[in-house]
C-alpha cells in the first residue's frame, strides 16, 4: 500500500529541494509530491505519496532531520482526508457533451470548460474515485490530464503536530 | 556604528569563539580576509582548498570546537568539498564560509560562479545562501549551533559579495538560538530506560560496540562506569578508539574489516549488543543477514535516520549518549559474566599467537614495528593523525589509544590526502602536544603540498611516512580477489627525503628495523615539522581481514610465520 506523508516546512528558497534532494540521495521514489500554504504564515505544507517499496518510517525519520521541516507525519493508517483534484480534457462532439457531463456528475464532478471539440471535466476525489471515472471517459479519448496529486488532513481533533507533542511529553517526564 | 556584512561575519566569528582560519583568499571573498586583519583571528593560508576544509576537520576534532575554513566562490568552494563530505561522514563540526558572487549575478553564469548551496546541498548538515547584509549574524548563530549541536556536522555558509560589502548598524543578537525544525533528542524517556534495564539484566553474553559518539558526547567515563559495573566487554570501532583504554581489561580493541579477531568473534557470539553513539556501518558488520544472529540490540543514538537503517533493533534509545547513560547507570545493579570473560580471554590468546608483535625479527621494516616503535618513543600519548589505507589500519591497530581524541582519521568517507592538513588543523588545537602524522606514500602524495604551510607555520608536526611504492590497500585486494593483477596500483614517488629538505622540513629515511628508533628520536628532538621515511615491506598484508560481503568472523588471517 502506499504511504501518505505530511510534511510542515518552512517556507524558505531552496527548501522543496531540499526535500526533493533527499527522496533521491535515499533512494526513495516519490509517486506524487503536493506543495502550498497551510494556515501558518511562513509555513509550507507537503503532502508526500511513496509507494510500499518504501520504509515510511525510514522517509519520516529524514524529512524531520532536515533543519527546516518543522513537523512530519505519516497518516497512512490513520483516520485522515484524503484527495486529489484532476482536470481531465476528452474529445467531445457536441452531441457527446452530455455524456461525459452525466459520467461526470456521477462521481460528483463538473464540466469546469467547453470547446467546438472537447470539454475539460473537474473531479476532486481519492485516486480510486478519479481511475473509475477515467475509465469510463477513456473510450471517447482523454486529450490531457492533470492531477495535483493527494492531499491529507486528519480528521477531527487530531492535528499534524505529532513531534512537539512528543516532544513536550518526554520533556515532562523527566 | 555602521559595520560591513565582511565585518559583521568577523564580529560574529570571534563571538563563537573562533580564533583560527584555515583558508584560502580570492575575488569573492576578499572583503572578508580584508576585514580580517582587524580581528583577533589567525588565518592559515593552506596550498589548496581542501587542505582547509580537512585541516578546519582536524582542528575541530583534536579541540571539540567548531573548526571553520573559508574559500572563494566557484572552484575555491568546490574544492572544498572532499573536506566537507569528509566532515559530513564522520560527524565533525565545521562552518565553511564561500564568497558568491553579487546576488543580482547569481543564475548568470558569472566568473567563478558556482552553485555551492546545490553542490554542498547533501554534504552538509545543513546549508545557507546569505544574499544581504541584514541576514548575517542570525545565519552565522545558527550556523555554529546546528553545527556543534545534536549530531554534529558540517554547514556552509555562502556568501554573496554584496552583502559581504553592504553596510548596517550591527548588533548582537542574544538568547538562545531557537529553530522551528531543529530538536534533537536530548535524554530517552524512562520507560525506555526500564526495558533496556531488563536486557541487560538477561544478558549473559554482552558486548558493547563503543563509536565515535562515545567522544563526541564526552561520555567516556561513563562509558567506562557502564562497562565496570555490568562486567561488559567493549569493542570500538576506528573512531571509537581511545572511548576506554586500551589497556583496560573490558578492552576488546577495534572491530570490524580489520578488527582483532577475538572482538568480532565477541560480537558474532553475543546475546546482546549495545551500540552506543555507532551507526552499524558496512566496515564493521560484516554480511548484515549473518551478522551477530543471537543478539539483541539496544541502540543509544541521536539521530534518529541512524536506528534500524542497517540493522534493525530491539530496543532504540533516542537522546544524548552521556545522558543517556548517565540516567542507566543509577537503574542498573552490578553484574558478572566469568564464563563469558573467560570464553572471551581464550579467543584473545589465540591472536596473540598470531600478531606479527609475536614474530621474531626476520631483519625486514614492517610498518607494524615502526607503529610500535612510535608508540614506545611517544609512551603512547601522541595525536595520531592518518591518511587512509593500509598504514591507517595499522596505525588503528598497533598504536593502543589510552586516551580519547588522540586519533583523527577519516573513517566514513575514507578519504586519501587527509593526513598533512588535517595534521595541520590538529596541531593549532593542541599545541602543547605531540602531534604524529602517520602517512602512507599515496596518501601523502595527495596532499603533500601542505608540507609548505606546516613550514610557513612552523607547526611542530612529525610525519611518519611508511613508503611501500604500492597503494597498498587497493594492492592486498588485487593479491586476494583479483589473483595478484597490480592493476594501478604500483606507484613510484618522488625522493621524500629530498622533498621534504626542499620545502624545508628535515628529513630522514629508514631502512632497516634498527634505525626506527634513533629516527623516531631525531623527529623528536628536531623542533618543527619533521619527515622520517620507512621504506617498508612492499606486499605485506592487513590482518586479520573480513572480505567484502563474508560474515564478521569468517576472517583471513595471518599467516603462522615461515621458518
Amino acid at each position: 500500500m502506499d504511504h501518505t506523508i505530511v510534511a510542515l516546512v518552512e517556507d524558505k528558497p531552496g527548501v522543496l529541494n531540499r526535500v526533493a534532494s533527499l527522496f533521491r540521495r535515499r533512494n526513495f521514489n516519490i509517486k506524487s509530491l503536493n506543495v502550498g500554504n497551510s494556515e501558518t504564515p511562513d509555513v509550507s505544507r507537503m503532502t508526500i505519496v511513496v509507494d510500499d517499496s518504501v520504509d515510511a518510517s525510514k522517509v519520516e525519520a529524514n524529512l524531520y532531520k532536515l533543519v527546516n521541516v518543522v513537523d512530519v507525519q505519516d497518516v497512512t493508517d490513520q483516520p485522515a482526508v484524503i484527495r486529489e483534484l484532476a482536470l481531465i480534457k476528452v474529445a467531445a462532439t457536441p452531441g457527446q457533451r452530455a455524456e461525459v457531463a452525466s459520467l461526470a456528475s456521477i462521481f460528483r464532478g463538473s464540466i469546469v470548460d467547453v470547446a467546438s471539440d472537447s470539454v475539460v471535466v473537474q473531479i476532486t476525489g481519492t485516486e480510486d474515485k478519479i481511475a473509475s471515472l477515467l475509465e469510463l471517459l477513456n473510450p471517447l479519448g482523454v486529450l490531457e490530464m492533470v492531477r495535483t496529486g493527494n492531499i491529507a488532513m486528519m480528521r477531527g481533533a487530531m492535528s499534524g503536530k505529532r513531534y512537539y507533542q512528543e516532544k513536550q511529553t518526554v520533556n515532562s517526564g523527566q | 556604528m555602521k559595520l560591513t556584512g565582511a565585518e559583521i561575519m568577523m564580529e560574529c566569528l570571534v563571538k563563537e569563539g573562533v580564533d583560527t582560519i584555515f583558508g584560502y583568499p580570492g575575488g569573492a571573498i576578499m572583503p572578508v580576509h580584508d576585514a580580517m586583519l582587524k580581528y583577533p583571528v589567525h588565518h592559515i593560508l593552506t596550498r589548496h582548498e581542501q587542505g582547509a576544509s580537512h585541516a578546519a576537520d582536524g582542528y575541530a576534532r583534536a579541540s571539540g570546537k567548531v573548526g571553520v575554513a573559508i574559500a572563494t566562490s566557484g572552484p575555491g568552494a568546490t574544492n572544498l568539498v572532499t573536506g566537507i563530505a569528509t566532515a559530513m561522514m564522520d560527524s565533525v563540526p565545521i562552518v565553511c564560509i564561500t564568497g558568491q558572487v553579487p546576488v543580482h549575478l547569481i543564475g548568470g553564469d558569472a566568473f567563478q560562479e558556482v552553485d555551492v548551496t546545490g553542490v554542498t546541498l547533501p554534504i552538509t548538515k545543513h546549508n545557507y545562501l546569505v544574499t544581504s547584509v541584514e541576514e548575517i549574524p542570525e545565519v552565522v548563530r545558527e550556523a555554529f549551533h546546528i553545527a556543534r549541536s545534536g549530531r554534529p556536522g558540517p554547514v556552509l555558509i555562502d556568501f554573496c559579495k554584496n552583502a559581504q560589502l553592504g553596510e548596517m548598524e550591527f548588533e548582537y543578537p542574544e538568547g538562545e538560538v531557537s529553530l522551528l525544525g531543529y530538536h534533537p533528542p536530548e535524554r530517552a524517556p524512562k520507560a525506555d530506560l526500564e526495558e533496556a534495564v531488563k536486557l541487560i539484566e538477561a544478558a549473559e553474553r554482552p558486548v558493547i560496540l563503543a563509536g565515535h559518539g562515545v567522544q563526541m558526547s564526552g561520555a567516556m567515563e561513563e562509558l567506562r562506569m557502564f562497562a565496570t559495573k555490568t562486567n561488559t566487554p567493549v569493542a570500538m570501532t576506528l573512531l571509537g578508539l581511545g572511548s576506554l583504554p586500551a589497556s583496560d581489561p573490558l578492552s576488546l580493541g577495534m572491530m570490524g574489516m580489520h578488527g582483532e579477531a577475538y572482538a568480532n568473534e565477541a560480537i558474532q557470539n553475543s546475546d546482546l549488543l549495545l551500540a552506543f553513539g555507532m551507526r552499524f556501518d558496512d566496515r564493521v558488520t560484516g554480511l548484515l543477514s549473518t551478522y551477530a544472529p543471537k543478539a539483541k540490540k539496544i541502540h543509544v543514538e541521536i539521530d534518529a535516520t541512524e536506528v534500524h537503517k542497517n540493522v534493525a533493533v530491539d530496543l532504540p534509545l533516542m537522546g544524548d549518549l552521556k545522558n543517556v547513560l548517565t540516567d542507566i547507570i543509577p537503574m542498573l545493579d552490578e553484574y558478572d559474566h566469568p564464563q563469558w570473560m573467560s570464553e572471551i580471554a581464550e579467543w584473545k590468546a589465540e591472536t596473540k599467537e598470531r600478531s606479527i608483535m609475536s614474530w621474531r625479527d626476520d631483519g625486514k621494516l614492517y610498518t607494524a614495528h615502526a607503529i610500535r616503535a612510535l608508540w614506545n618513543a611517544t609512551e603512547g600519548d601522541s595525536l595520531v593523525v592518518t591518511g587512509v589505507g593500509q598504514h591507517q589500519m595499522w596505525a588503528a591497530q598497533y598504536y593502543e589509544f589510552e586516551k580519547p581524541y588522540r586519533l583523527l582519521t577519516s573513517g566514513g568517507a575514507g578519504t586519501m590526502g587527509y593526513g598533512v592538513p588535517a595534521a595541520l588543523g590538529a596541531w593549532f588545537a593542541k599545541k602543547e602536544e605531540d602531534v604524529w602524522l602517520i602517512d602512507g606514500d599515496g596518501s601523502f602524495q595527495m596532499t603533500q603540498s601542505e608540507l609548505a604551510t606546516l613550514v610557513q607555520e612552523g607547526a611542530n608536526v612529525k610525519i611518519a611516512l611508511m613508503n611501500n611504492s604500492f597503494l597498498g590497500m587497493v594492492r592486498q585486494w588485487q593479491e586476494f580477489f583479483f589473483d595478484k593483477r597490480y592493476a594501478a596500483t604500483p606507484i613510484t614517488g618522488p625522493d621524500f627525503v629530498k622533498l621534504a629538505e626542499a620545502f624545508g622540513v628535515p628529513a630522514k629515511r629508514v631502512e632497516k628495523p634498527e634505525d626506527a628508533m634513533d629516527a623516531i628520536k631525531f623527529a623528536q628532538e628536531t623542533p618543527g615539522p619533521v619527515l622520517i621515511e620507512f621504506r617498508v615491506e612492499m606486499e605485506e598484508a592487513v590482518y586479520p581481514m573480513v572480505p567484502a560481503g563474508a560474515p564478521l568472523n569468517e576472517m583471513l588471517r595471518r599467516p603462522i610465520q615461515e621458518e
